[in-house]
């Protein structure tokens, strides 16, 4: 139920409104809860209405403490497939 | 598909995982709730249970709103269906649930009630605005973070100044039941759930914030660690949760920083303020009468009220009593204790809740786990 999805916005849209694309399925979805949108921007997607703008930073330093807080030794699955 | 498949790096979590067992103090069990559906699917789906040391247990949580609803709101929605001028539009996570006497939304909608499943609230106005010879009802169901687009739907359609569109409001909150589950002082012993802390909820986090955990934490000396929905997620959060019961801390973390602030979506706090008002009592599904536990609509906007509209007077009704649907949500059984478990209910004939949405306890471990009780009994038989 509070399933979202993190989507790419492609183009703004009147009445705070934008359109955004997965797997090649294009929808118009509400952005009228999170304030100065850009294209570009990804948001979690949730019911057709965008809740939050992820935040790119945070993102890299969530998968940096991830990295960090492994066992040093084990192959990442990148690693074991290369 | 960015910010996806980098948290689901099996490899990473395997790794994260054996950090986990290297810190958790071996002879000290540890067991934290997953408050939400979403983070059981995780768990049941990447078998992340098998990733962790035999003392670090998980137990699901009452974080499923389809399955904390009581089944006389979904009679009271058949019975508004049922009416002839009525239009129910629903999300699809309700179409199956058990309803009392055997009844369904989708078996009412098969009996010829006009039930549309739609995506969106926003649908439900514009389906208002395309008919307006009929009386279009949103079964608006969710924590908080579904309440803003139905929120922002009820604004839309006071704006197009639509007439014949309202809300059969089922909208929930996430900090009392966290309360309900840990406030037992009062219960029989053999009714408390003793956890150690949570896996906090990701997108109702996303609105509400960290910052209204901070004061349950405190109070009942559990840690929180609110995490997101991948795996990776999920795991990175258990370890912080480890951390904190090594170090005798209970605060609140954030494991999701990427969408998740302290003071959480300040236009969705505003939207819903200003549509809704705290209802004195809600019933939830196995954690019974809360109090302040749910939202109504403020009479500013009762137009939009389906319950004063359509006069709903709610009926008393039961649950199937051999469904342990309750024990389940409060964590004191897990799936598989329950008698019906797999035998009459599964979610093709589901008979609780539970095994309806893919984030119910019961469904996930129908679709996922049972496959590894049927490895572990094997491995079992196999040792003898």
């Amino acid at each position: 139920m509070c399933l979202a999805i993190p989507i790419r916005v492609e183009a703004l849209l009147p009445d705070q409104m934008a359109r955004v694309t997965l797997g090649g399925v294009s929808k118009v979805v509400s952005i009228a809860l999170v304030e100065d949108v850009r294209v570009g921007d990804y948001v979690l997607l949730h019911v057709g209405y965008a809740l939050t703008r992820l935040d790119p930073d945070e993102a890299e330093r969530t998968l940096a403490l991830m990295r960090e807080a492994a066992v040093p030794g084990l192959p990442t699955m990148k690693e074991a497939a290369a | 598909m960015k910010y996806i498949d980098e948290y689901r790096d099996g490899g990473l979590a395997r790794s994260i995982a054996a950090t986990i067992a290297r810190e958790a103090v071996s002879g000290r069990h540890y067991k934290f709730m997953e408050f939400c559906g979403g983070h059981t699917h995780a768990i049941s789906r990447y078998g992340i249970e098998d990733l962790l040391p035999s003392n670090v247990e998980m137990v699901h949580g009452p974080g499923c709103p389809v399955c904390v609803l009581p089944v006389g709101r979904i009679d009271d929605a058949i019975r508004l269906a049922m009416r002839p001028e009525v239009t129910l539009c629903t999300y699809a996570d309700l179409m199956r649930v058990p309803a009392s006497s055997g009844a369904s939304l989708l078996k009412a909608k098969a009996a010829g009630a006009d039930i549309r499943m739609i995506y969106s609230s926003m649908d439900a106005v514009l389906i208002a605005e395309a008919e307006p010879a009929r009386q279009v009802v949103f079964f608006a169901i969710g924590f908080e973070t579904t309440t803003p687009s139905t929120a922002l739907s009820i604004g839309l359609a006071r704006r197009k100044q639509l007439t014949n569109f309202s809300v059969f409001c089922n909208h929930v909150l996430t900090p009392p039941a966290i309360r309900a589950i840990l406030d037992t002082a009062n219960l029989p012993e053999v009714e408390r759930v003793l956890v150690d802390g949570f896996v906090g909820p990701a997108h109702v986090s996303t609105v509400i914030g960290t910052s209204p955990y901070v004061g349950l934490a405190a109070e009942f000396e559990k840690p929180v660690v609110v995490a997101g929905f991948e795996p990776l997620d999920v795991v990175q959060a258990i370890l912080m949760l480890v951390r904190q019961v090594n170090e005798g801390r209970s605060d609140v973390e954030n494991q999701y920083i990427r969408a998740v602030t302290a003071e959480g979506n300040l236009i969705a706090q505003r939207e819903i303020a200003e549509i809704f008002e705290l209802r004195e009592t809600f019933e939830w599904r196995g954690l019974g009468e809360l109090p302040a536990s749910a939202l109504r609509l403020r009479e500013t906007y009762a137009q939009f009220d389906a319950e004063q509209r359509f006069d709903v007077v709610p009926v008393p009704a039961a649950d199937n009593p051999a469904c342990e649907c309750g024990d389940v949500l409060r964590g004191l059984k897990k799936p598989a204790d329950c008698k019906l478990f797999g035998t009459v209910c599964s979610p093709e004939t589901p008979m609780g809740s539970c095994m309806v949405s893919p984030e119910g306890a019961c469904a996930a471990h129908w679709t996922y786990g049972r496959f590894r009780d049927r490895a572990k009994a094997s491995a079992v038989r196999a040792m003898a």
